[in-house]
């Protein structure tokens, strides 16, 4: 720690922040034993991945920045959409690189929208972000002699990873590849808010007047997160065509811009891990309520919705701080004093 | 030209209705700065009263008209004592997560209760078939929606601008404090107002279940709808929106006749330039409130 002497205030500030913590690793060790325990149910740990890489990229934009968007999907449906074409044309054969080019389709398409979003009042956010997703669903739906309309587009055969892993029926190369895109895209993504620049992306949030007060150019950086958000979820949509040899309308659709957003909503926003633990649990609520209810898992999904707004955010945010602490006092295992008083000074 | 006539009159009929069933919300949404994405659920509620007074208990159509606006208007009430009103000083985020849930409630709800295929309402056979009105041909049905439609228009305007109430809403909207402070009871205003646009949505499902198809996905499909004539109208004055909803109606049937291919994406890309090029709304105030 010495070496921190020389170090700018604010390369001080945010190598402190940036420092990687014990739980840090626990959570990424879990990920990787779950390689072992679960190796069974491969598939599901797949959709889990992308899932997360999804929910981390609307993390950028609404855990960071602060913009609600409704229609996060429109990307994640360019990337695979963008994908899939490039793999049934036999454009570009190599996933990571169809991948890598997926993306950057999906993040032209958020430069340009960007420019749409950043403008106007919230309200009229959300109706632009709900409308592109939209609008982008008909286009696909209208051009169906390139997309394949409503049927999907099939008939494609995704190449090996790098020329060396196959993708097998078990799910075992997908996993792995989700996986390791994921926690590459996760650690471009930690240094990019440990920077000064997620620190003005913060401050933004807090107080967008403040912020351009003290002299951060506001919608330039909007923008440039935008940006970065979109090729997140454009890598997590080719991913999911990749791993399902499948794109379809539903991409687009309206529920999962909605489930995203609740996603982010279990797992909390800002602090990056909130969108890979929402996935998970998501993912484990959905289980459970498709098999007692088939049909009528959207019913369960709507109610964690409301009861999660009803109880509050940070009320829930506060017991989750709260709870571990008041169990090991229970166990008799208390941590000493001032476990959970640290931020007391909360309403 | 007697084409182009009847195409003018089903985009005005369409349209009309889009506002009936969007006006609750340009209410909520503009005045009460709520963002409620579960209107259409009120409307699918209304409508399917509808439904099922007609066509399993008998009831005249005419009849089940007004039952239907009641039913809505009172699960309105009721939703909005008991869950709404907490959201009111709630952020954006929280308003729109708790809306998508309760829609997705009611659509799994209904999908339980009246399975998940289309529902029609048996007409009586007076509003069946079309009239010939100089050559053009005239549906009467829709000549019965843009009839009370027109009225109700009317009829919620003069409450607006000309009623005591009217003057309390506006008043309980610009400024709740100062508004409270002589004396208006706020909150009983705004549930009240609540409850008849909840009314209206459930009218307009009633009426609409024909023209737009009942089914339990109702509130998603014409979500974005029903957010177009408000965002699009501006939500300061009411003239705004139903400007928009006749805008929307015409072009929506102009372009499914005229040009098929496109289909809805030609109504999708009109509102985002729109709303680019005037934030607040074609008809809205230019000042940030």
């Amino acid at each position: 720690m010495s070496d921190m002497t020389t170090l700018s205030p604010v390369a001080a500030s945010t190598a402190r922040i940036g420092r990687w913590r014990w739980q840090e690793t626990a959570f990424w060790l879990l990920v990787v034993a779950s390689y072992f325990l679960f190796s069974d149910r491969y598939l599901i740990l797949t959709e889990i991945a992308w899932l997360a890489l999804f929910a981390l990229s609307l993390d950028l934009i609404l855990g960071y920045a602060g913009i609600v968007s409704l229609g996060h999907a429109a990307f994640f449906g360019v990337g695979a959409y963008g994908v899939g074409l490039l793999a049934k044309h036999g454009i570009i054969e190599e996933p990571v690189l169809a991948l890598l080019a997926a993306g950057l389709m999906a993040m032209a398409l958020g430069f340009v929208t960007s420019f749409l979003v950043i403008r106007g009042t919230d309200l009229s956010r959300l109706m632009v972000t709900l409308g592109i997703a939209l609008l982008l669903r008909e286009l696909a739906n209208r051009f169906s002699d390139i997309t394949g309309g409503f049927d999907g587009l099939q008939g494609f055969t995704i190449a090996p990873v790098l020329g060396l892993f196959e993708f097998d029926i078990f799910g075992r190369t997908g996993f792995v590849y989700c996986t390791v895109v994921l926690f590459v895209l996760f650690l471009a993504a930690r240094r990019l808010v440990n920077s000064p620049f997620g620190l003005s992306l913060r401050a933004i949030h807090n107080n967008r007047l403040r912020a351009e007060a003290v002299g951060i150019p506001v919608d330039r950086r909007l923008i440039a997160v935008y940006t970065v958000s979109a090729f997140y979820a454009g890598v997590a949509g080719a991913l999911f065509t990749q791993t399902t040899a499948l794109a379809s309308l539903d991409v687009f659709a309206f529920e999962r811009s909605a489930d995203l957003l609740l996603i982010l909503v279990i797992g909390g926003g800002g602090y990056l891990y909130g969108g890979l633990i929402g996935a998970v649990v998501f993912k484990i609520l959905q289980e459970i309520f498709s098999s007692i209810t088939p049909q009528y898992w959207l019913f369960w999904i709507g109610l964690v919705f409301v009861v999660i707004v009803l109880v509050g955010r940070e009320r829930m945010r506060r017991w989750a701080r709260v709870a571990p602490d008041f169990l090991l006092r229970r166990l008799g295992l208390s941590r000493g004093v001032g476990g959970g008083g640290s931020r007391g000074g909360e309403p | 030209m007697t084409n182009f006539l009847t195409i003018l009159f089903d985009g005005v009929a369409y349209g009309m209705l889009l506002f009936v069933l969007a006006s609750g919300l340009a209410v909520t949404l503009g005045l009460m700065n709520f963002v409620n994405l579960a209107h259409g659920a009120f409307a699918a509620f209304g409508g399917y009263v509808c439904a099922v007074l007609v066509n399993r208990s008998g009831v005249p159509f005419f009849v089940a008209l007004p039952l239907a606006f009641a039913a809505a208007a009172l699960a309105g009430v009721v939703a909005e004592r008991t869950l709404f009103r907490h959201l009111y000083r709630r952020s954006e985020l929280e308003q729109v997560l708790f809306t998508i849930g309760f829609v997705f409630m009611a659509v799994a709800a209904t999908d339980y209760v009246m399975g998940s295929s289309q529902v029609f309402i048996n007409l009586p056979d007076v509003l069946q078939g079309q009239i010939d009105l100089f050559g053009v041909g005239i549906g009467r049905y829709r000549l019965m929606i843009i009839v009370i439609c027109g009225l109700l228009t009317l009829a919620i305007q003069g409450t607006l601008a000309r009623t005591r109430f009217g003057a309390r809403l506006r008043a309980a909207v610009d400024d709740p404090r100062v508004a409270s402070g002589l004396g208006i009871n706020v909150p009983q205003v705004f549930a009240f107002t609540f409850a008849f646009g909840c009314g209206l949505a459930g009218l307009g499902g009633a009426l609409g279940a024909e023209i737009l198809g009942l089914d339990p996905y109702f509130p998603l499909k014409f979500l974005i709808y029903f957010l177009i004539v408000v965002t699009v109208g501006g939500s300061s004055t009411i003239t705004g929106p139903f400007m928009a909803a006749l805008v929307l109606g015409i072009a929506d049937v102009a372009g499914k006749y005229y040009v098929p291919k496109l289909g809805a994406f030609v109504i999708y890309a009109l509102m985002i330039v729109i709303l680019i090029w005037r934030p607040h709304g074609l008809f809205g105030r230019t000042v940030a409130r």
